[in-house]
């Protein structure tokens, strides 16, 4: 059962000159209605992951682990691995949250990165199998939140992505009996991925675009939109949030909008992982 | 049946050569998280954990509140990805028992009768498990806590000591407490001299217990001197954005 | 009394500052705690309860100051608040305290009249308030007034949000960081000792100069020099002198 939430009011003051300012195509933190805030990459902070990623998108953090385990293949897909996505919205993130299972919006969020990994396959599941129908790789995608000021969803795909694409897998053995056993002493290759996938997440107020809100232009928006957008400029995925409705005009504006920034981030994405030493650094280095 | 790895070399040094009495490296970084009013990352070599704490803040839902002083929450919580094995997100018995253990220890220092009716948040994420979590969480909160600016007697310090193959070691890791005879986590008050958290996992001798607390003293010492330091850094590290 | 740290020294809980002597010592066993100096003496040891800066007026007398800390009200302090709720005779009102605060209808409407008056129409959910805390004390919870000059409903002007901790860095020692402010930037200023400020300006320049001077403080407020990087921030930002 989804319940309308009680919203933490933000002084109607604020609102208000947020508002005069988008008016004059400007934001409270000084960016342009199109930029991302600045985005701070640590490579592999969790060594003992199969692989991990901490994004820093403005204040907002989150930090990905991957973890491998041997499964069973689902039934109706049984010459692939499996892959399961989930998310966290930890307390120590924001003062708002509270200890306990996952609310909707941690559900919803662990979905679309879900989606938008799935369905433009960009891990390679079928070279995840080990015996059909009988076992397979379970790849767990966990997304932590540590810091939310906004847009988690951008920043946790791009950890995700970043942590899939720097996995490494462990060595499988098969022992004398049969049965496989995971040997995570020894690193096996790479993850096999096949396509590089970011999330693009636009607030809308009136026939504004906003890109990557921040937690008071979440609250102000009329709408969130998140369009999940692959390597080819090809749409992957969309999640529209928000109580209210989109015009027409605006929402193909903000899908073009979207495209465009999606492919710069890939670039970004692209950049990282081709110079990966400038990015390993120590967790601790998440307070700098 | 398999045999127990042996834990000490010949030479007396420990399987990561580390000598009886030798913590880990540890590293301590305050003020990692913009929302919480105090936080802190403390690494004991490969265990990471994360504390932070909101507060002293309203009570919600309000009959939890006592009228003469504050109330700790505390939740001592291991991501998925933290240990060797996935864990399941869901809270275990043994995070439900750590996070009393933890509560407890911190209820002997914080000074909560001057906020009645309010409430103090302590949330412990251990981001990496190798051996010593709910010592490094301990130290990680009553940080937190003081980077919170919340009145406490003293800050508090945790560290293990286990004994392996007959061997009394400092800072088990977690093949050490895997295969070793005895874990004990202390937490200590290193001005104060009191001990206010206290657990023994396996069989120790008289002798061997004050021996073993002795070290877990000795390097309380060595810790807070590290936590002094990580203070002093965040103290003089000026924020260089003013939009 | 052998003090044993120096004035703005940076201490931690459990640091010990000074031993007493003689009949210093309080009598009694146990601990003794003065919170609002921020120590605590047990047997002939004073100790620092807090992570703050040591303060040591006249040689004698030694508290620490907090870095960080949360507002706690106190009688006849004043507060800007915002209004979160609103019941059938009182608004709850946000002050960044521990407690939410209450503001009684019956004290802005003269002969309030539940059945006459809707309390929306004066102050509605998310405006801001300038208000006096009339009564605190351990067993409830904070008690507002408007009655007074310059309290009420916030209509015109900017409020900005900071650190309480760093408000009496904002005012300074007898107001001299105030005075640097207003002398500066011609705005009219009211700090509310909980970390709201409520600024009314003759120009938008001047309101950004502000925050951004206020910011600064709220950021170095513990580094020496201060006054002078603010006078030299001001004079960038408005292209003038006092």
């Amino acid at each position: 059962m989804s319940i309308t939430p009680e919203k933490e009011p933000i002084p109607r003051l604020y609102v208000e000159h947020m508002k005069k300012m988008l008016e004059h195509g400007e934001r409270i933190d000084g960016r342009g209605l199109l930029d991302y805030r600045s985005i701070r990459v640590i490579l592999s902070p969790i060594e003992k992951a199969d692989g991990s990623a901490l994004v820093k998108l403005g204040k907002t953090q989150v930090l990905v682990g991957v973890k491998l385990e041997l499964g069973s293949p689902y039934k109706d897909r049984p010459s692939e691995g499996v892959l399961q996505v989930h998310a966290e919205f930890v307390p120590l993130a924001s003062p708002s949250f509270e200890p306990g299972p996952p609310d909707e919006n941690a559900i919803e969020l662990a979905r679309v990165i879900d989606r938008a990994l799935r369905e433009p396959r960009v891990v390679d599941l079928e070279k995840l199998v080990i015996e059909p129908a009988k076992l397979a790789w379970v790849v767990y995608n966990d997304i932590y939140l540590l810091d939310h000021a906004g847009n988690v969803t951008d920043a946790g795909m791009l950890a995700s992505i970043l942590a899939l694409a720097t996995t490494k897998l462990p060595r499988l053995l098969k022992t004398e009996a049969g049965d496989y056993k995971i040997d995570r002493s020894t690193k096996a290759g790479a993850l096999p991925l096949k396509t590089l996938v970011v999330t693009v997440t636009l607030g809308i107020i009136g026939n504004a675009i906003l890109v990557d809100p921040t937690v008071e232009e979440e609250y102000l928006v009329d709408s969130i939109i998140t369009i999940a957008v692959d390597e080819n400029g090809r749409i992957c995925g969309i999640q529209k949030r928000g109580e209210r409705g989109i015009e027409r005009s605006v929402l193909n504006k903000a899908v073009d909008v979207a495209i465009e920034k999606g492919l710069w981030l890939i670039g970004h994405v692209k950049n990282i992982l081709n110079n990966p030493e400038k990015y390993v650094s120590p967790l601790s280095d998440m307070g700098a | 049946m398999s045999s127990k790895p042996v834990l000490i070399r010949d030479d007396g040094t420990r399987l990561d050569g580390r000598k009886p009495d030798e913590m880990r490296p540890v590293k301590i970084t305050i003020g990692v998280l913009k929302n919480a009013n105090g936080s802190a990352l403390v690494e004991y070599g490969g265990t990471k954990v994360l504390a932070a704490v909101y507060g002293p803040r309203e009570v919600l839902p309000r009959h939890l509140a006592l009228p003469d002083r504050a109330i700790l929450r505390v939740r001592y919580h291991m991501a998925p990805f933290s240990t060797e094995e996935r864990k399941s997100p869901a809270p275990t018995r043994r995070e439900i028992e750590l996070s009393k253990v933890i509560r407890e220890a911190l209820e002997a220092v914080v000074f909560t009768n001057m906020f009645p009716r309010a409430g103090i948040d302590v949330f412990i994420e251990v981001l990496q498990a190798d051996g010593g979590t709910r010592t490094a969480g301990l130290t990680a909160a009553s940080i937190a806590l003081a980077d919170a600016g919340i009145p406490m007697r003293d800050l508090v310090i945790g560290v293990a000591v286990g004994k392996v193959n007959g061997v009394l070691v400092l800072d088990v890791n977690e093949l050490e407490d895997q295969y070793g005879e005895a874990d004990m986590p202390v937490g200590v008050l290193p001005n104060l001299n009191e001990v206010v958290l206290l657990q023994l996992n396996g069989v120790l001798t008289r002798e061997e217990f004050n021996k073993a607390l002795d070290m877990a003293f000795k390097a309380a010492e060595h810790i807070y001197k590290l936590a002094k330091e990580a203070f002093y850094v965040k103290y003089t590290k000026v924020v260089e954005e003013v939009k | 009394m052998k003090i044993l740290v120096a004035d703005r020294q940076l201490v931690r809980p459990g640091d010990c500052l000074a031993i007493l002597e003689g009949d210093e010592i309080p009598p009694g066993p146990g601990l003794k705690h003065f919170p609002d100096k921020h120590i605590y003496v047990l047997g002939e040891k004073v100790y620092s309860d807090v992570l703050g800066v040591v303060s040591i007026e006249d040689g004698k007398s030694i508290s620490v100051i907090p870095l960080e800390s949360v507002y706690i009200p106190r009688k006849d302090d004043v507060v800007i608040g915002i209004v979160v709720d609103i019941g059938l005779t009182v608004w709850l009102v946000d002050i960044k305290a521990p407690y939410k605060a209450i503001l009684p209808a019956g004290d802005v409407i003269e002969g309030f009249n539940p059945a006459v008056h809707n309390l929306r129409s004066y102050l509605d959910v998310g405006d801001f308030v300038v208000a006096k805390v009339a009564a605190f004390d351990r067993l409830r919870d904070p008690l507002l007034t408007v009655k007074g000059k310059g309290l009420g409903k916030v209509t015109e002007g900017f409020v900005i949000d900071i650190k309480p901790s760093k408000v009496a860095r904002v005012v300074g020692k007898k107001g001299s960081m105030y005075n640097v402010l207003v002398s500066y930037t011609k705005c009219e200023v009211l700090v509310g000792s909980n970390g709201y400020i409520l600024a009314k300006c003759p120009s938008e320049q001047a309101l950004k100069a502000l925050i951004k001077a206020i910011k600064l403080i709220e950021a170095k407020a513990h580094l020496r020099g201060l006054t002078e990087e603010v006078k030299t921030l001001l004079e960038l930002e408005l292209g003038v002198k006092a």
